[in-house]
């Protein structure tokens, strides 16, 4: 799989570009990441990559986009929680997008 | 209303899924594989149902540890099937008991049937999967 140099540190990363091994990830690596995505980090990114990071960490997976909408609804309010708010954050899909970034593997059920 | 009417182009029509699982979680791939099945199952709203049967319910086993094998601990993830509105989880108490486990053993809620109870279940399902 091909390896790709990030601020310095040799990383593997998948024929998509997910990082291969998620212990790996830090902030140099979510701002790669974005880059390639060509999205704009705000604290309003940092928040989604975040709860994406808590909710693996709790379930083990990467959760379908329907499942994130309404997980981050409970969260961080309805206002948050919806499509609208996530696709203008992650404009080429929420879950896809935003778990490249928080160096999570391609969400289950994305298909 | 006519057969065919009801056949329509197959949109909205919920059919009764139930996934089988009969082995032990780690060893072969089938427990993993079954359950990303069923997680993506769950993106077409059908009525979704999960027995743990056999070995099977060791998949839902608390507390373990699967550093010394070398592979993902995916029994969290059991956990995260009420996120996907997939709540109907049954397990056999036959199988519980024969490998002396209760429900407290367990690492969601689930309802425990006996063998008759089992059976009508299945005989309820339009589609039945075996993993």
């Amino acid at each position: 799989m091909p390896m790709v140099n990030i601020a310095g540190k040799e990383v593997e990363v998948d024929e998509e570009g997910y990082l291969v091994d998620l212990s790996q990830w830090n902030e140099d690596i979510a701002k790669y990441m974005a880059q390639e995505e060509k999205v704009d980090l705000t604290e309003s990114h940092w928040e989604v990559v975040n709860f994406l990071r808590e909710y693996y960490a709790e379930y083990q997976i990467a959760p379908a986009v329907r499942v994130l909408t309404k997980a981050i609804g409970k969260k961080l309010g309805p206002e948050k929680g919806n499509n609208k708010y996530l696709y203008e954050l992650f404009p080429y899909g929420p879950a896809k997008q935003a778990c490249k970034i928080a160096g999570l593997p391609k969400p289950t059920g994305c298909i | 209303m006519s057969d065919m009417d009801e056949m329509d182009d197959g949109s909205g029509v919920v059919k009764k899924f139930m996934f089988l699982n009969r082995k032990a979680p780690h060893g072969t791939v089938y427990a993993l594989e079954g359950l990303e099945v069923v997680l993506i199952t769950a993106a077409f709203d059908q009525d979704v149902s999960m027995v743990f049967t056999d070995d099977g319910v060791y998949q839902l086993m608390k507390g373990v540890d699967t550093k010394g094998i070398e592979v993902k601990d995916f029994s969290k993830t059991y956990r995260a099937l009420e996120g996907y509105d997939i709540e109907k989880l049954y397990v056999d108490q036959v199988s519980l008991d024969a490998r002396g486990l209760t429900e407290d053993d367990l690492i969601v809620d689930v309802t425990v049937l006996s063998v008759d109870e089992m059976a009508n279940l299945m005989a309820e399902q339009d589609v039945v999967i075996s993993f």
